[in-house]
C-alpha cells in the first residue's frame, strides 16, 4: 500500500517537473543551424565520420558555435526514429537537416512537403523529388577507388591485391568497382580477389579476411566500410602489406602502411548550401563529390614514402578523371 | 512459468483490474529506479537530470508527433511480441524474431512487386498473408527440428537470423534492387518503391501512424482467444505449464512446441510485412530495427499476456521515442538511451519477485477464502 | 575448386579457425558453467563489448597488457555479479534480464568509447609467441603453436573446464544445482552460492573473450566491436551438450567452415558472398541435426530457485 503510494508520488514528481522545466533552450541570436541524422556513430573512422568532421571543419571557418550550432543524433539505423528526428529537427527550426543516409530517403520526400522554409541534404542519392527545398547528395566512390586502383598496381610486387568489403552495395560497390577498373588499367594481368563479410560492423570477420588475402598473397589491401579497421590492423600484423582507404583518412590507423586515403570532403558542398540557404534558394540540386570539385581528394600519406614516378602515375589518372579523358563506371 | 497473469480469473472470464494494476504498477517503479540511475550518469555527463526527463516525457507524449511516433513503434513490438507470448507459453525461447521479421518483409516485398497490377483489396490481404506465411515457415524450421531432430531452438534460431540477414542481403543486392539505383549508378541496398495500393493507409497526416496499428491490436485479441478460448490455444498453454502432465494426459508436446514456435514466427513476419507496407513502402537494409529483440521485451513486460502486451509495447515504444526526444533536445550520445534502456529492462524484469509474491499471497487468501482452486 | 585443397590453404583456413574460435571458446565455456548451474545468460555479448573497452582503454594507456586483461576480468565479475543478483537473488525472468544485461552493456561501452576515446586507435596487443619445439613442426606449428598467449589460453581453458565440471566437488555441486536444485539444497548446497559462482566465472571468461578482441587479435575497439559473436556463444553451448569438449567442436566446426568460406572467396570460387557467408551457420544446424549424443540439458535451466517451489 505504501510502496504503491509512494511509486504514484515520484511518477506525479516527474510529470509535474515535465510542466515546469523550460521548454527549449532559447536559441542564439544569428547563429546558423543545422542538424544531422546519421546511421551509425561519429567516430565510425567511415560513412558518418566523415560528414560529422565536415561539419566541424565549417564550424570552425565560421567562427565557432556562436556562428554555427550544430546538433546531431548518431546510430539512427532505425529509419522511422530516423524520420521522427528528421521532423523534430525541422520543427525546432533548423535551418538545414541533413539525413545521411540512403535509407532516408522515402523520410525526407514526406517530411520536406511540410516544412517549405527548411534546407533538408539527404544522401547518398541523386534524387531531389523535384521539390524546391531539398538536395541531394552522392559521392563518385569510384573515381577515387580507380585512382587507389592505378597506385595500387604499381606498387604491388606479389601482383595479387585483397579487397575487403562488407556488403555489394551502394559506395562500398562503386569505390571498389572503380578500384578494380583502375588496376586493370595499369596491369590486367595483376590478380584481384574480393571477399565480403555480409555485414557493416564484424570487424573479427573483416581481420580474418584481411589475413586471409595476406596469407594467400596479397601485398597490398582495400575495401570500405567501418569495420574495415581490422584489415588494417591485419596489415599493420603482416607489417609490410600496404593498405588503401575511403571515405576517410585512415594514416592515423598505420602511419607507415596507409598509401593513400580517398576522403569524402563534404565542406564544399556545405558551404555552398549555408550560403545559397542565407541568400533564399533551399534546393533543388544534386552535388556529387568529384574530384573535379574538389568534393574528393586523394590524401597521400606523408608518412609512407611514395616513389615520386608512381605518385606521378596517380596524379595523372587524377587529372584524366577531371578532364575527362578516363572514365569510370561506378 | 511466470504467475504474473492470475489462471483462475481467465478461466472465469472476469478481468483482473487489480492484478493488471499492479502488473503494470511495479514495472513502472522499476523504470523509476533506472531512470535514477539514469539520472546520475546524465549529471556525469553535465546534463540536467529533470530537463532531460521532462525531453523524454513531452517527445513520448507531448505532442501528436511523438504520440504518433510511439504508437508506429508500440506495433511491430506488440506483433513481435504476440508470437512470443504463444512461444513462451508452451515453454519455448523463440529468439529468432529477427530472422522471421526478415522472411515476412522479404515476402510483403516481393509479392506486390509481383503482381503489382492486382487492385488493392486484393494485394493488400494476400500480401499479409504471405507476409505471414514466410515468418511461419522461417518459425517452423526450428519448429520441426526441435520436434523430431532435438535441436535446441535457442541455437537455431540464433542461426536462422544471421541466415536471414544474409538471404535479405544477397536479395537487396541482385533481384530485389530498386532499378532506379542500378541506372543511376548509386546501387542502394533498398527495393523498388512498393506499388501505392498496397500501402497500408495513414490514419494521421504528417505522421507515421497507419491502418498496421489497428489491425495488431484486432490480432492480440484474436491470440487472446486463440490461447484462451480455444482447445489448440489450450494444449499450447498446457504445454508450458506442465511439459510431464500435458504429455500424460495424451497432448504432443513436440508438435504444440513446434506449432507455437511457427505461429510465433508467424506474427514476426506480419510484423515484418506490416514495417513495409505501412512504415517504408519498401524492402531496406536495417528494415527489423531490433525489433526482434525488443518484442520480447514488451512481450514479458506484458506479462505474457496478450490483452497485457498492448499497453506493454505502448509503455515501451514511448521510452524508445522519449529517449530519442531526449537525446536530441539535450544532445547526449544515443548510446546513453541504450544503456539506461538496458537498466529498465534490468530493474523491471528484477522488480518481478515483488508482483510474483503478491500475486501469491492473493492466491493464498483466495484459496483460504475457498474460492476454488489455483 | 582443386585449389581449395592444397596444403597452404589447409593450413590458413586452420589457422584462421584457431584465431576466430578464440573469443567463442571463452565465452562458451563461460557460459556452459553458467548453464550447468541453472542460469541462462543472454547479456553475453554486452560483457564482452564493456570488457574489451575497458582492457582496451587500460593497454591504450598504460601499455600493460596484463593490466588490461585483469581489467576485463573485473569488468566481467561485475557484470556477473549484476546478472547473478538479478537472475539468482531477485529471481527474475532470465533470458530477458539477459537481454537487458546486453543492451546496457553496448550502450555503457559506445558512451564509454566515445566521451574517453574518441576515435578508433589501435595498440599493440598480445603478440603471437611460439611455442619452442612445438612450432617447428612443419604445418602443424604454424597452425598450433604460433599463436598469441590468449589464444593459447582458450583452447588449455577446454580440458580445466572438463576437469573442474567433470572431476572437482565443486563441478559436482554446479551440475547437481543445475539438474535438481531443490536436492541440492536438502543437501545443504547453497544453490544460491553456486549459482553466483558459476555465473560470475562465466562473466569474468566473457570478459577475456572481450579482451581476446581488443588487446590481441584485432588490437582496437570500435562501437558493437562483437557484433553479436556473445549470442553465437550462447547458442553454441547448446550445440556442445554442456560439456567444455562439446563447445570446443562447435566452435572449430563453426569457426573452420567461416575461414572457409573466406578462402572460398579469396579464391574466386564462383558462388555467391551471401551464400558463403551463410554456411557456418547452415552446417552449425546440420550438425546439430545428425547428431546422436545430445548431452543432457540442465533440468532447472532457466528457472529460479525458490525454496519451498520444486
Amino acid at each position: 500500500m505504501f510502496k504503491r503510494s509512494l511509486v504514484v508520488l515520484l511518477l506525479l514528481a516527474v510529470l509535474v517537473s515535465a510542466c515546469a522545466a523550460p521548454t527549449a533552450a532559447p536559441t542564439q541570436a544569428k547563429a546558423f543551424r543545422i542538424a544531422v541524422v546519421m546511421p551509425s556513430a561519429t567516430t565510425d573512422m567511415a560513412f558518418s565520420q566523415s560528414m560529422w568532421n565536415a561539419l566541424v571543419t565549417i564550424q570552425k571557418e565560421m567562427g565557432g558555435e556562436a556562428a554555427l550550432e550544430i546538433k546531431y543524433s548518431e546510430n539512427m539505423f532505425n529509419v522511422p526514429d530516423a524520420a521522427t528526428a528528421i521532423r523534430d529537427y525541422a520543427s525546432q527550426g533548423f535551418d538545414v537537416v541533413i539525413a545521411h543516409g540512403s535509407q532516408y530517403g522515402s523520410s525526407v520526400q514526406e517530411i520536406a512537403k511540410d516544412f517549405p522554409k527548411t534546407t533538408f541534404a539527404w544522401g547518398t542519392d541523386v534524387n531531389t523529388f523535384g521539390m524546391p527545398n531539398v538536395y541531394a547528395y552522392t559521392a563518385a566512390a569510384e573515381e577515387g577507388g580507380y585512382v587507389n586502383g592505378v597506385l595500387a598496381a604499381k606498387l604491388t610486387k606479389s601482383k595479387t591485391i585483397g579487397v575487403t568489403g562488407p556488403v555489394e552495395v551502394g559506395d562500398a560497390k562503386t569505390y571498389i568497382d572503380g578500384f578494380v577498373q583502375g588496376v586493370a588499367a595499369v596491369d590486367p594481368t595483376i590478380k584481384v580477389s574480393k571477399t565480403w563479410t555480409g555485414s557493416f560492423s564484424d570487424v573479427a570477420l573483416m581481420t580474418e579476411a584481411a589475413k586471409t588475402h595476406i596469407a594467400a598473397g596479397a601485398d597490398i589491401l582495400t575495401g570500405s566500410s567501418q569495420s574495415v579497421v581490422g584489415s588494417i590492423g591485419a596489415a599493420k600484423d603482416a607489417g609490410n602489406v600496404l593498405w588503401f582507404g575511403t571515405q576517410q583518412d585512415q594514416a592515423s590507423l598505420a602511419p607507415n602502411l596507409v598509401v593513400a586515403s580517398q576522403v569524402y570532403d563534404w565542406t564544399g558542398m556545405l558551404r555552398e548550401i549555408i550560403a545559397s540557404n542565407k541568400a533564399g534558394t533551399l534546393g533543388g540540386k544534386t552535388y556529387t563529390l568529384h574530384l573535379s570539385n574538389d568534393g574528393l581528394k586523394i590524401a597521400y600519406n606523408s608518412g609512407y614514402a611514395l616513389p615520386a614516378d608512381v605518385k606521378a602515375v596517380g596524379d595523372k589518372a587524377i587529372a584524366d578523371i577531371i578532364s575527362g579523358a578516363v572514365k569510370v563506371e561506378p | 512459468m511466470p504467475l504474473e497473469v492470475n489462471e483462475k480469473t481467465a478461466r472465469t472470464h472476469r478481468i483482473d483490474w487489480a492484478g493488471i494494476f499492479v502488473n503494470l504498477l511495479l514495472p513502472l517503479a522499476g523504470i523509476l529506479m533506472a531512470l535514477l540511475i539514469g539520472a546520475i550518469m546524465l549529471i556525469i555527463l553535465k546534463v540536467n537530470p529533470l530537463t532531460a526527463y521532462a525531453e523524454l516525457v513531452k517527445g513520448a507524449f507531448g505532442s501528436a508527433s511523438g504520440i504518433t511516433q510511439t504508437l508506429v513503434k508500440a506495433t511491430p513490438l506488440l506483433l513481435v511480441g504476440l508470437g512470443i507470448c504463444i512461444a513462451f507459453r508452451a515453454s519455448v525461447i523463440n529468439i529468432g524474431g529477427e530472422g522471421q521479421i526478415i522472411a515476412g518483409a522479404i515476402a510483403a516485398t516481393w509479392w506486390p512487386l509481383t503482381f503489382r497490377t492486382w487492385p488493392g483489396w486484393i494485394l493488400l490481404p494476400t500480401t499479409l498473408i504471405v507476409g505471414f506465411a514466410a515468418g511461419a515457415a522461417w518459425g517452423f524450421i526450428p519448429g520441426i527440428l526441435k520436434a523430431r531432430l532435438k535441436v535446441n531452438e535457442i541455437l537455431s534460431t540464433v542461426m536462422m537470423n544471421a541466415i536471414a540477414i544474409q538471404t535479405m542481403n544477397l536479395l537487396i543486392r541482385s533481384v530485389l534492387m530498386d532499378p532506379a539505383g542500378v541506372t543511376a549508378g548509386t546501387y542502394l541496398a533498398q527495393s523498388e518503391r512498393l506499388p501505392e495500393q498496397v500501402w497500408l493507409v495513414r490514419l494521421v497526416p504528417q505522421t507515421l501512424l497507419h491502418a498496421g496499428s489497428l489491425i495488431a491490436v484486432v490480432l492480440a485479441v484474436l491470440v487472446y482467444i486463440f490461447l484462451w478460448r480455444t482447445t489448440l490455444g489450450y494444449r499450447i498453454r498446457a504445454v508450458g505449464f506442465n511439459p510431464e502432465a500435458a504429455r500424460f494426459s495424451g497432448i504432443n508436446v513436440p508438435f504444440n512446441q513446434a506449432l507455437a514456435l511457427t505461429l510465433a514466427g508467424g506474427f514476426s513476419g506480419i510484423a515484418g510485412a506490416i514495417e513495409v507496407l505501412g512504415v517504408q513502402h519498401r524492402l531496406l537494409e536495417g528494415i527489423t530495427g531490433g525489433y526482434g529483440f525488443s518484442g520480447i521485451v514488451a512481450a514479458l513486460f506484458g506479462g505474457l499476456h496478450p490483452l497485457g502486451t498492448i499497453p506493454a509495447s505502448i509503455l515501451f515504444g514511448a521510452l524508445l521515442v522519449g529517449g530519442d526526444s531526449m537525446q536530441r533536445a539535450v544532445q547526449v550520445p544515443n548510446s546513453l538511451i541504450s544503456a539506461i534502456l538496458g537498466l529498465v529492462v534490468l530493474f523491471v524484469v528484477g522488480s518481478a519477485l515483488w508482483t510474483r509474491r503478491w500475486t501469491a499471497k492473493r492466491q493464498i487468501a483466495a484459496m483460504k477464502k475457498g474460492e476454488g482452486q489455483l | 575448386m582443386s585449389e581449395l585443397l592444397q596444403v597452404s590453404v589447409i593450413v590458413g583456413i586452420l589457422t584462421s579457425a584457431i584465431r576466430l574460435a578464440t573469443p567463442y571458446l571463452y565465452a562458451a565455456i563461460g557460459e556452459t558453467f553458467a548453464q550447468s548451474s541453472g542460469v541462462l545468460n543472454l547479456g553475453v555479448d554486452g560483457i564482452m563489448l564493456v570488457s574489451a573497452y575497458a582492457s582496451f582503454f587500460v593497454v591504450l594507456h598504460t601499455g600493460n597488457l596484463w593490466l588490461g586483461l585483469l581489467a576485463a576480468i573485473i569488468v566481467g565479475l561485475l557484470m556477473g555479479l549484476l546478472m547473478s543478483f538479478i537472475s539468482v537473488t531477485l529471481k527474475a525472468e532470465q533470458g530477458i534480464s539477459g537481454i537487458g544485461l546486453y543492451m546496457f552493456g553496448l550502450g555503457l561501452s559506445s558512451l564509454l568509447f566515445k566521451t574517453t576515446i574518441g576515435t578508433v586507435k589501435t595498440v599493440t596487443g598480445f603478440q603471437p609467441v611460439k611455442i619452442p619445439l612445438l612450432g617447428d613442426i612443419p604445418f602443424l606449428g604454424k597452425i598450433f603453436f604460433n599463436q598469441s598467449l590468449l589464444v593459447y589460453g582458450a583452447f588449455l581453458l577446454v580440458p580445466i573446464a572438463w576437469w573442474v565440471l567433470e572431476k572437482t566437488t565443486w563441478g559436482l555441486k554446479i551440475k547437481s544445482v543445475g539438474q535438481n536444485p531443490a536436492a541440492a539444497d536438502s543437501l545443504g548446497v547453497s544453490v544460491d552460492r553456486v549459482r553466483y559462482v558459476s555465473v560470475c566465472l562465466g562473466a569474468i571468461l566473457a570478459g577475456i573473450a572481450g579482451a581476446s578482441l581488443s588487446i590481441s587479435l584485432l588490437n582496437l575497439f570500435q562501437d558493437n566491436l562483437t557484433a553479436g559473436q556473445g549470442f553465437i556463444a550462447v547458442a553454441l553451448v547448446y550445440f556442445g551438450g554442456w560439456r567444455p569438449v562439446g563447445v570446443l567442436w562447435g566452435a572449430m566446426l563453426f569457426s573452420i567452415v567461416n575461414a572457409f568460406q573466406l578462402w572460398v572467396q579469396v579464391l574466386g570460387v564462383k558462388i555467391p558472398s551471401d551464400v558463403a557467408i551463410m554456411l557456418p551457420y547452415l552446417l552449425t544446424i546440420a550438425a546439430l541435426a545428425i547428431t546422436t549424443n545430445r548431452g543432457r540439458q540442465p533440468a532447472a535451466l532457466n528457472k529460479p530457485f525458490e525454496r519451498g517451489e520444486s
